[in-house]
């Protein structure tokens, strides 16, 4: 292949399998918005506390699967905590309220956390080597190989999940309709509370992948940053605008980055997805799988 | 955010103008006289930018209802605005410089305030993000912004205005008194304005107040640009003031997070709720401290002490959500009821 091209090629996959990590951390947040519209600024806190807790486990020489179900347990503990303690009460809240509470969860837990385990930073080894591999020219890590296809599992249980058992269904019922579904019986606090155990488990899965990635640190916390204009393109409340816009601000993100940075003196991957977001909402205000219902301008 | 904030507008203790005389005289006459130098250095120069910081805040937040997550970002544009004028333009007044650089943070909030027309709530709010991250890649890689000093750090020129020196500790708490002063009878005046009254109303109801008459597109842009004006000046103080040496990393987003904090801890849409949440967000690292030095054991660390705080703050921002929406101006209110009206 043409080297230019090869290159070309390997830029954009390798944004592509970024922009799943970045859908991994969305996904989160796309659970609990659809069920009981709250936007939770700390789930990039319950990613650095998931992380953190299981390396501090491991270290302390717990075995692999012990860790991950004892953090697993912490994380439901966590969510459910959040959503007893600090949701519950703001039941019926303009949802900035409700935002403005989730920063302020954010500050707990990330100070929680840190204090608790260290401000230390910490190597997590999920013991898949980042050796490139090739395929016709074109260099691909095989971690990111490796994180992506956990993140489509993470996906396909997910949507088989909603699609296809009684508490999935609660879940379709009540994000579509909250009055209707308390009408007809379904228990609101119950399948809160079963949401955001459900944000606790995809915080796990994130924050194992991305701190394998960056190192388990205090800025594991800020993925939620990269997240967030993922959930403005593809909609608060679709899992399915979540992948698409992850890949799309994934790869469009490494092209700016490799094409575009050069010009204006690199370093432009903390605002070009939010640029970039913003002008295709300009062009398609609800965009690219948001409910109408949705509230726009 | 609802309609009980917009209309406490009942005479209160401190804001009849008795209250505001008694309160200038105090800032103005006697706290000069009696304060240290690490009163005006450590807690009342910070205090006053960072209330002006969550004034500006909350006349889009509070009062418009707009969340921005972008302060820091305004306030950044405000200081290295002025860091320039007063470099560039010779012999150019202290007092024009800062309204220049008013302007130019104002301008930078309309233009961040341009997605308000076709995006709300949180989409808006992620939005204002963008402003934050694009003005600190800005001030790190356009090296004449910093006038190409190495990461972008600044020092505040001098603070002289009409021959008088304002460059020891008690002569920056003064400048700084003086213009927060100023602003805040102007922002006073504003929201009693008419146009004071169209920000509630996009607020509170955004389809009524446009069947009334509200250009609700122009009042939200105006919102943006009047909020970073204020904010740009606090930039300003926070930076010439309070740090005298500063870098873009001085606006991070945290610093949009506190000033965000101040409002809500001092009461979204009121003006002293500025200035309780900023004196209560200064006050608090200084207390935890001595808290944890009275604590049995070696104290806090500086890294827990740093841990414990934002336990505290956050907890403390659920907490207000939840007990008391309307923030400490609400607590105060009804403190000073209770004094006049005893059961």
């Amino acid at each position: 292949m043409n080297p230019d091209l090869a290159f070309l090629v390997e830029v954009i996959v390798g944004g592509l399998l970024s922009g799943v990590m970045y859908t991994l951390v969305a996904i989160g947040f796309v659970l609990i918005y659809k069920t009981s519209g709250v936007l939770n600024f700390a789930q990039g806190a319950m990613v650095l506390f998931a992380a953190l807790t299981f390396v501090s486990l491991v270290e302390r020489g717990l075995p692999f699967p012990a860790a991950v179900a004892a953090t697993l347990a912490v994380m439901v503990v966590v969510g459910l905590a959040v959503e007893r303690a600090v949701l519950r009460p703001l039941v019926n809240q303009p949802p900035i309220t409700l935002f403005m509470a989730t920063l302020g969860v954010a500050y707990v837990i990330e100070g929680a956390a840190q204090l608790a385990w260290g401000t230390q930073v910490h190597g997590l080894d999920l013991g898949i080597d980042d050796t490139p591999l090739e395929f016709g020219g074109v260099l691909v890590s095989l971690f990111d190989l490796f994180a992506a296809t956990v993140a489509g599992l993470m996906v396909a249980l997910l949507t088989l999940f909603f699609r296809y058992t009684r508490t999935g269904l609660a879940f379709r019922a009540v994000a579509d309709d909250p009055l209707a579904a308390l009408n007809v019986g379904l228990r609101l606090p119950r399948i809160w509370s079963a949401v955001w155990i459900a944000a606790g488990i995809v915080a796990l899965v994130a924050g194992l992948l991305w701190g394998a990635r960056l190192g388990v640190q205090f800025s594991l916390s800020l993925v939620v940053l990269k997240a967030l204009p993922v959930l403005v393109l593809g909609g608060f409340d679709s899992i399915a605008g979540a992948i698409v816009a992850g890949l799309i601000v994934g790869a469009a993100e490494k092209l700016a980055e490799v094409y575009l940075g050069p010009f204006v003196g690199g370093g432009i991957e903390g605002w070009i997805a939010y640029v970039a977001a913003l002008a295709l909402l300009l062009i398609r205000p609800s965009g690219l799988f948001g409910q109408r219902s949705v509230e726009r301008a | 955010m609802t309609t009980a904030i917009a209309l406490s507008a009942k005479p209160r203790n401190l804001s009849g103008p008795v209250g505001v005389a008694v309160l200038l005289a105090t800032a103005f006459g006697l706290v000069p006289l009696v304060g240290s130098d690490y009163l005006f250095e450590a807690i009342l120069t910070p205090f006053l930018a960072l209330a002006l910081a969550g004034l500006g805040l909350n006349l889009l937040t509070g009062y418009a209802g707009l969340l921005s997550l972008g302060s820091a970002a305004f306030m950044a544009v405000g200081a290295y605005a002025a860091f320039n004028l007063s470099l560039r333009v010779p012999g150019l007044p202290l007092p024009v410089s800062i309204l220049g650089a008013g302007l130019v943070a104002a301008a930078a909030g309309l233009v961040a305030g341009l997605p308000a027309l076709r995006l709300r709530g949180f989409y808006l709010a992620v939005s204002t993000l963008a402003a934050q991250f694009f003005v600190a890649w800005a001030l790190n890689r356009i090296g004449w912004l910093s006038n190409d000093s190495p990461s972008g750090v600044i020092n505040a020129p001098r603070l002289v205005v009409a021959g008088l020196s304002f460059e020891d500790a008690r002569g920056r708490y003064l400048f700084s008194l003086t213009v927060v002063a100023l602003l805040t009878v102007a922002a006073w005046r504003l929201v009693r304005s008419p146009t004071g009254r169209n920000l509630v109303a996009i607020r509170d109801q955004e389809i009524a107040a446009r069947i009334v008459g509200v250009k609700v597109a122009r009042t939200k842009l105006l919102a943006f640009a009047l909020s970073s004006f204020v904010v740009g000046i606090a930039g300003v103080l926070w930076a010439f003031a309070y740090l005298r040496t500063v870098e873009p990393a001085g606006f991070n987003l945290d610093r949009s997070f506190q000033i965000l904090f101040i409002v809500i801890i001092g009461g979204l849409g009121t003006l002293r709720g500025a200035f309780l949440g900023a004196g209560f967000i200064v006050v608090l690292p200084l207390a935890l401290s001595r808290l944890g030095a009275v604590l049995p054991g070696d104290g806090f660390d500086s890294g827990t002490l740093e841990m414990v705080q934002r336990i505290v703050l956050g907890a403390l921002i659920v907490a207000v959500l939840i007990r008391e929406p309307a923030g400490l101006a609400a607590l105060l209110d009804r403190a000073g009821r209770r004094l006049r009206l005893p059961a």
